[in-house]
C-alpha cells in the first residue's frame, strides 16, 4: 500500500536505508547531509542497531567497511569536502569488495565553497575520485521520493556487486520538505549480498568459481579469511602476478559494466518526436521539466533525458535518443561535468560494455549523432530556474 | 607447555617478509603465546593492521584478518568490534602508523575505551618505506629526511594514550619476551582499550644509520633506554631524563567500556515509547 509523508530528502535517505536493512552507520557532522546522521541516531538504537560518529570523515568510512566485513549492512553520509576525505576509503571498498552505501548531499565547491546551497559538483568526483583504476556506481535521485528509491536501489546493488555505491543528492533536495508517496514496504525489492555455502576450509573471498562477483562471509561466521587493499589473488593474499592482476583488475569493472542495463536507469520525458533533448538530472531535471512544458506549450518538439543513474552513464538508452535529435542542451548545476559524457557520446563515443584484456569493448550498435550541443550551467550556488532552460530551448529551437 | 604455532599460524605464508634479526617476530609471537595461554579460539579473534612492516602480522595469523590502509585500522577495527562485540578483536601498529597519520583515531579509541586491544610495534622509524623519522624517532638521531639529526621532539606513546583515556597501558620491549607476552595476555583480557607500547629493533633502517646495525647491539641499547617501574620509583627525576620506563603504567578498571555503554544506551532507547529528542 502506497505511504504519503510529509519530509525532506536527508529524512528519505534515512527511511530508505532502513528499510532496505541498514543497522550500521558511521558519519561525521556536515552540511547539508548532517540530518541524515541525526536521522540515523535517532532510529539505530531503537533497531538494536550502530550509530557512530567518528572523529572524522576517514574514520567514518573506515568503520563502515569494517561494520561490513562484520557483517551488516553499512552507510556513511557526507558531502563535498568531507567526501574528498573518504576517498581513499572508497578505494579500499572497491578493491576489497566490500559492500557500502555513501551518501553525499552536494554542495558548492572547491573547498569550503558554498556549504549551504546546491550544486552537483561531485558527479565526476563520483567516477574518479579515488586513484587507480576501479568500478564506479552512483545513483543520482531527482525529487525527495526518490532519495528513498535510490537509496534501497543503491543498498541492493552493493550488497549484489559487493561494491560501493553513491547516492548523489544535493543542498536542495536534502533540505526540501514535501508531500512524498512512497511505495508499500510489500512492493520494495530488499537484496542480500551472496554468503558462501562452501565448507570453511574450501571458501576463499576471491574466488570466481560461482561468478564474477565472489560469495562474501562475514567475520567471525567461521570462514578464517583474510582481506587486503593490495592487489590480491582469490585467497585475499597479496599478489603482483601481471596476468592475474590484469584479470582481477578488468574483473572489478567489469562487474558493474556488464551488468548497466540493469544499473543505469533513466527516464524519457515527452521524448517521442523530439528534435530538442535537455539532459538534466538530480533536483535540476525538475525545473527542466517545467521548462520542457512550457516549450510544449508553445508548440516545440522538446523531451527531456533523465539519467537517474549517473554511473555507469546509461550511454545506449542516450545514443538512441541523441541518434534523433537535432539539438541537445546539457543543464547542471556546476561548470560542466556531464556534459563532457554527453559530448564523448555524441561524438560516436560508444558504451563500454566490458573491458577484455585491455581492450576496451564498445557496444556498436548506435550511431553518432549529428546535434548541435549546447549547455546552460551554472555554480553560483542557487539553482537553475525554469526560465534560463526555456530561454535556450527557444533559442535553439 | 609448549605452544603449537602452526595452530596460529599460515604456515603457507612463510618464509615471513621481516628481514632477519627483526623485532617484529618477537613480539607477533609472544602475543600468540598469550593468545594460546588464554585458550582463545581462532575463529573468535579478529585482526586488522594498517601499512607498515608491523602491519604485515595479520597475514600470517590464522584469525579473521583484515589488512587495511595506512593509519586506518583502529577505524576499521571499531566497525569490526560493534558489529561483534562479544569477539575479540587486536590492532598490529607501527608507530608512524599509529600515532602520526593515524593519530586521531589513536586518541579516539582510547577516549571510548572501546574493548580493543592495541599492540604497537614501536621501532622508532617508518621502516617499509627506507628509513624516514617516525614521531617516535629518538631527537637528534639520524633518519633519510633527517639527516643531520633529528629535530623533531619525540613521542612518549604511553602519555598520549594514558592522557586520552586508554585503561591499560604497558610498555615492555623485544628485550624481555616474556615480560612483553604477559603484558599483552593482561591486555587482551582487559575489559577496555588496552595499548602495548612494544619497543623494537629496526636495525636496518634505524640502527645501520645510528651505529646500531648489529641487532644485538640495537636490543642492548633497547635495554639501556629503558627502565623498569619498580627500578624507576627509586630514581630521581634526572636519573629518569631521556629513559622510558616499562611495566603497566596504567590501569584503570572502572571506567566503562564502549560497547557496553553504547548497548546500554540501545536498551534506553528501545525502552523509550517516543522517538529520541
Amino acid at each position: 500500500m502506497k505511504r504519503a509523508v510529509v519530509a525532506n530528502g536527508n529524512e528519505m535517505v534515512v527511511e530508505g536505508a532502513i528499510d532496505a536493512g541498514c543497522r550500521f552507520f558511521a558519519g561525521y557532522p556536515i552540511t547539508p547531509s548532517s540530518e541524515v546522521a541525526e536521522g540515523m541516531a535517532r532510529k539505530l538504537p531503537k533497531l538494536g542497531g550502530v550509530f557512530l560518529q567518528m572523529e572524522d570523515e576517514i574514520a567514518s568510512i573506515a568503520c563502515a567497511i569494517g561494520g561490513s566485513l562484520g557483517g551488516e549492512k553499512t552507510m556513511t553520509a557526507s558531502s563535498g569536502p568531507g567526501i574528498s576525505l573518504k576517498q581513499e576509503g572508497v578505494g579500499l571498498a572497491c578493491i576489497a569488495e566490500i559492500p557500502l552505501v555513501i551518501i553525499n548531499a552536494m554542495r558548492g565547491g572547491p573547498s569550503t565553497g558554498l556549504p549551504t546551497r546546491i550544486a552537483q559538483s561531485d558527479i565526476m568526483q563520483a567516477r574518479w575520485g579515488t586513484h587507480g583504476d576501479h568500478p564506479a556506481v552512483a545513483l543520482c535521485p531527482g525529487s525527495v521520493a526518490e532519495c528513498y528509491t535510490e537509496t534501497i536501489r543503491a543498498f541492493n546493488i552493493a550488497e549484489e556487486l559487493r561494491t560501493p555505491v553513491y547516492v548523489l543528492s544535493d543542498a536542495f533536495l536534502a533540505h526540501l520538505s514535501t508531500k512524498v508517496e512512497l511505495p508499500g514496504k510489500e512492493e520494495l525489492k530488499i537484496a542480500n549480498r551472496l554468503r558462501p555455502t562452501v565448507k570453511p576450509e574450501e571458501y576463499y573471498p576471491y574466488d570466481t568459481r560461482f561468478g564474477d562477483i565472489p560469495p562474501l562471509a562475514d567475520y567471525f561466521s567461521g570462514y578464517r579469511f583474510h582481506v587486503t587493499g593490495l592487489n590480491h589473488d582469490k585467497t585475499g593474499f597479496p599478489n603482483i602476478d601481471p596476468v592475474l592482476q590484469e584479470s582481477e583488475e578488468e574483473r572489478l569493472i567489469n562487474k558493474v559494466l556488464k551488468r548497466q542495463e540493469a544499473i543505469s536507469t533513466y527516464e524519457n520525458y515527452k521524448l517521442e518526436d523530439a528534435q530538442i533533448v535537455v539532459v538534466a538530472y538530480g533536483s535540476n531535471a525538475s525545473g527542466a521539466k517545467e521548462a520542457v512544458d512550457a516549450a510544449r506549450e508553445s508548440g516545440i518538439k522538446v523531451g527531456l533525458f533523465r539519467p537517474i543513474t549517473v554511473w555507469p552513464f546509461p550511454s545506449i538508452p542516450f545514443q538512441e535518443v541523441a541518434a534523433s535529435a537535432k539539438q541537445i542542451i546539457v543543464t547542471e548545476v556546476n561548470l560542466g561535468q556531464i556534459v563532457y559524457e554527453i559530448e564523448r557520446i555524441m561524438l560516436g563515443g560508444r558504451a563500454v560494455t566490458e573491458i577484455r584484456n585491455g581492450n576496451l569493448i564498445f557496444d556498436t550498435r548506435h550511431p553518432r549523432s549529428s546535434a548541435e550541443l549546447s549547455t546552460v550551467l551554472q555554480a553560483n550556488g542557487t539553482p537553475i530556474r525554469p526560465n534560463q532552460i526555456l530561454s535556450q530551448i527557444k533559442e535553439v529551437a | 607447555m609448549s605452544v603449537e604455532y602452526e595452530n596460529y599460524l599460515r604456515m603457507n605464508k612463510f618464509p615471513h617478509y621481516w628481514c632477519p634479526g627483526c623485532g617484529n617476530g618477537v613480539v607477533l609471537k609472544a602475543f600468540i603465546q598469550a593468545v594460546d595461554e588464554l585458550g582463545w579460539k581462532n575463529n573468535d579473534i579478529g585482526m586488522v593492521t594498517g601499512i607498515g612492516c608491523s602491519s604485515r602480522a595479520s597475514g600470517y595469523v590464522d584469525f579473521n584478518t583484515m589488512h587495511t590502509i595506512h593509519g586506518r585500522a583502529l577505524a576499521v577495527a571499531t566497525g569490526i568490534k560493534m558489529s561483534n562485540p562479544s569477539k575479540h578483536v587486536v590492532v598490529f601498529a607501527g608507530d608512524g602508523d599509529a600515532s602520526a597519520i593515524g593519530g586521531n583515531h589513536l586518541i579516539h579509541a582510547c577516549r571510548r575505551n572501546i574493548d580493543i586491544t592495541l599492540i604497537i610495534i614501536n621501532n622508532w622509524i617508518y621502516g617499509m618505506t627506507g628509513g624516514q623519522y617516525s614521531p617516535t624517532t629518538p631527537t637528534g638521531t639520524i633518519a633519510t629526511t633527517m639527516p643531520y639529526g633529528n629535530a623533531d621532539p619525540d613521542f612518549d606513546l604511553a602519555s598520549l594514550t594514558i592522557g586520552a583515556g586508554a585503561t591499560f597501558v604497558a610498555r615492555s620491549s623485544v628485550a624481555d619476551p616474556i615480560i612483553l607476552k604477559n603484558y599483552i595476555k593482561k591486555a587482551l583480557t582487559h575489559k577496555g582499550f588496552s595499548v602495548i607500547d612494544a619497543f623494537s629493533n629496526c636495525h636496518i633502517q634505524w640502527g645501520r644509520k645510528n651505529k646500531f646495525g648489529d641487532p644485538v647491539k640495537l636490543v642492548e641499547h633497547i635495554k639501556s633506554v629503558t627502565v623498569s617501574a619498580a627500578k624507576a620509583k627509586k630514581m630521581s627525576p634526572e636519573e629518569l631524563k631521556n629513559l622510558f620506563v616499562t611495566g603497566v603504567l596504567y590501569e584503570d578498571k572502572d571506567k566503562k567500556e564502549y560497547t557496553e555503554s553504547y548497548f546500554d544506551m540501545v536498551k534506553r532507547a528501545q525502552s523509550q515509547t517516543k522517538g529520541g529528542r
